[in-house]
């Protein structure tokens, strides 16, 4: 296993083993230099799996991905982790902060504790799953990213949700899906309150199946038919002389 | 954007490392105000002498001298000391809470009171947080529970009464992330009821506004419940007394907070690198305060 440590940041001082593990304890290791590594063209030449430890809550980890790469945070990440991510695969062992994988093209992103608000915000595709909660804003104006949530999500979830499925295996807070447009809910709880424009809509043989599998993609065994789906009602999105006040 | 940190210990063992913790906590929060700070301290006994009362004062060019000097002249029988702190000053004395704010605010009427009561000090000004942290000494304080707040001003001027935390009643302090909308008119209200304000600050308003609702029978959790029917705007709020600790945030929740809570004590910041150093961090139960729910701790 390769370190990289201070006098090894330089990433050329690395051999280039495909198999290989390379740890960045970041108690070490700015983000920066992190990040820096992990965007060279040959990061995933370099070490199939990058293990990024004592993250200790800072901001930005693992941001800009943009290669099939694994990458494991052993620890609690501030905000913004795996933003902008593309093809890799993210993984954090503890609690995220605010923005989750905001604005993720593709790959997948697991974070085994917590999120902070708007987790997955604006992603365009791409996995995010979330073994515990999330808090306010899940999924804020997603544009295609799949969501899923172990636990509960907090108010104004999916708040313009354009594409994409957010799965809430807990409850849903206050407004869900608010002015959505043409992203797909589905809560196995409760939901305190929909959003304007989101009604609850049938759960036909088409979403049992994707839901079905959104939840194995997720590593999960709720039944699907255990939960409700939610959708845009399409009165508020297209021009109307009644929405112009 | 402003940066709150907090600490209430539960455990006594960790009281001498209250500064230290503290310290390395208000470290992680400068990026998110890095105009102003200040603190509250409980507890330390070369801030706070213990049976004392205190009183904490920007004495706007008054020496530590003359400022003992002229409060003695009106209490000749009470002991004056002052502790020293940076743009701060915390005079002691034996006698009420009260009678020594009084004869502060006589012996030195330009002087501005910024806090007082038993066992704490509040100690702020302008400037990078971690000078301030220095000029007071913070690493070497001691106590049972401190709040440390860094300030990027938004509603009203960066001047040293403009910095958190606002401490208008006694042994009460509240510190604010957050712009309160409709201060202006609450500050109207609160003024009508006889309510003076040394600053056109909207969190001192929300001091004001808790410290009036404790004077008239309420308990923290009720205040804090009326503050968050009364006030619009974006607000996490730590607001401690000298026997509680208490969270709460707006309906909206987007300022951030996180709250981590252990046998030995509970911490609140703003963001959670905050705790990242506070010992058994690793097995505290971290959670993020829901919208508009109270939470309060007891001594």
């Amino acid at each position: 296993m390769a370190a990289l440590s201070p006098a090894a940041v330089d990433p050329a001082e690395l051999s280039a083993a495909a198999d290989e593990v390379v740890t960045v304890d970041l108690a070490h290791s700015s983000v920066r230099e992190l990040n820096a590594a992990l965007h060279r063209r040959d990061a995933a030449e370099r070490a199939s799996t990058w293990i990024v430890t004592r993250p200790d809550g800072r901001h930005s980890i693992a941001c800009g991905l943009d290669q099939e790469l694994t990458v494991e945070v052993d620890g609690h990440a501030g905000y913004y982790c795996a933003g902008m991510n593309q093809r890799a695969t993210v993984t954090v062992n503890g609690n995220v902060g605010v923005g989750v994988a905001e604005n993720m093209m593709s790959g997948v992103v697991r974070v085994h504790g917590s999120a902070s608000q708007s987790a997955g915000a604006t992603a365009h595709g791409g996995l995010l799953v979330i073994d515990g909660d999330a808090a306010a804003r899940c999924g804020i104006s997603m544009k295609g990213v799949d969501i899923v949530v172990g636990g509960s999500v907090g108010h104004m979830s999916a708040f313009m949700g354009q594409a994409g499925r957010l799965v809430v295996c807990g409850n849903a807070g206050e407004a869900l899906g608010d002015s959505i447009y043409e992203a797909r809910l589905y809560v196995q709880g409760s939901v305190k309150s929909l959003g304007a424009d989101c009604v609850e809509k049938e759960l036909r043989a088409e979403h049992l199946s994707e839901l079905a599998e959104l939840l194995t993609l997720a590593g999960r065994d709720d039944d699907p038919a255990g939960f409700r789906r939610y959708g845009s009602a399409r009165r508020l999105y297209s021009f109307s002389v009644d929405n112009a006040y | 954007m402003c940066g709150i940190v907090g600490l209430h210990l539960r455990e006594p063992a960790l009281h001498p490392r209250l500064g230290e913790l503290l310290t390395g906590m208000l470290g992680q929060i400068c990026e998110r105000g890095p105009d102003s700070a200040g603190v509250a301290v409980y507890g330390d006994p070369r801030m706070s002498p213990p049976g004392r009362a205190t009183t904490s004062l920007l004495p706007r060019g008054h020496s530590a001298e003359s400022v003992v000097g002229a409060v003695t002249a009106l209490l000749p029988a009470a002991d004056v000391g002052v502790f020293e702190g940076g743009q701060t000053l915390v005079v002691n004395a034996l006698t009420e809470p009260e009678v020594l704010r009084a004869a502060v605010r006589r012996a030195v009427p330009d002087a501005v009171v910024i806090g007082y009561g038993e066992d704490v000090a509040v100690l702020k000004g302008v400037g990078h947080p971690k000078v301030l942290a220095d000029e007071i000494g913070l690493v070497h304080v001691q106590g049972w529970q401190g709040v440390a707040h860094t300030r990027m001003a938004t509603e009203s001027a960066v001047t040293p009464e403009g910095s958190h935390p606002f401490s208008v009643g006694p042994g009460q302090c509240l510190v604010h992330n957050g712009s309160f909308a409709n201060h202006a008119t609450i500050r109207r209200e609160l003024r009508a009821d006889g309510v003076e304000f040394d600053s056109e600050n909207d969190t001192e308003v929300g001091a004001r506004f808790v410290a009036h609702q404790l004077t008239h029978g309420a308990d923290l959790e009720k205040a804090l419940r009326l503050l968050c029917e009364r006030f619009d705007g974006f607000y996490t709020l730590l607001v401690s007394t000298r026997d509680s600790f208490a969270v709460v945030r707006d309906a909206i929740a987007c300022k951030p907070a996180i709250v981590a809570e252990t046998p030995q004590w509970v911490a609140m910041a703003s963001e959670y690198r905050a705790l990242a150093h506070l010992p058994g961090v690793e097995t505290a139960r971290i959670f993020e305060p829901e919208p508009e729910q109270v939470y309060a701790w007891q001594r």
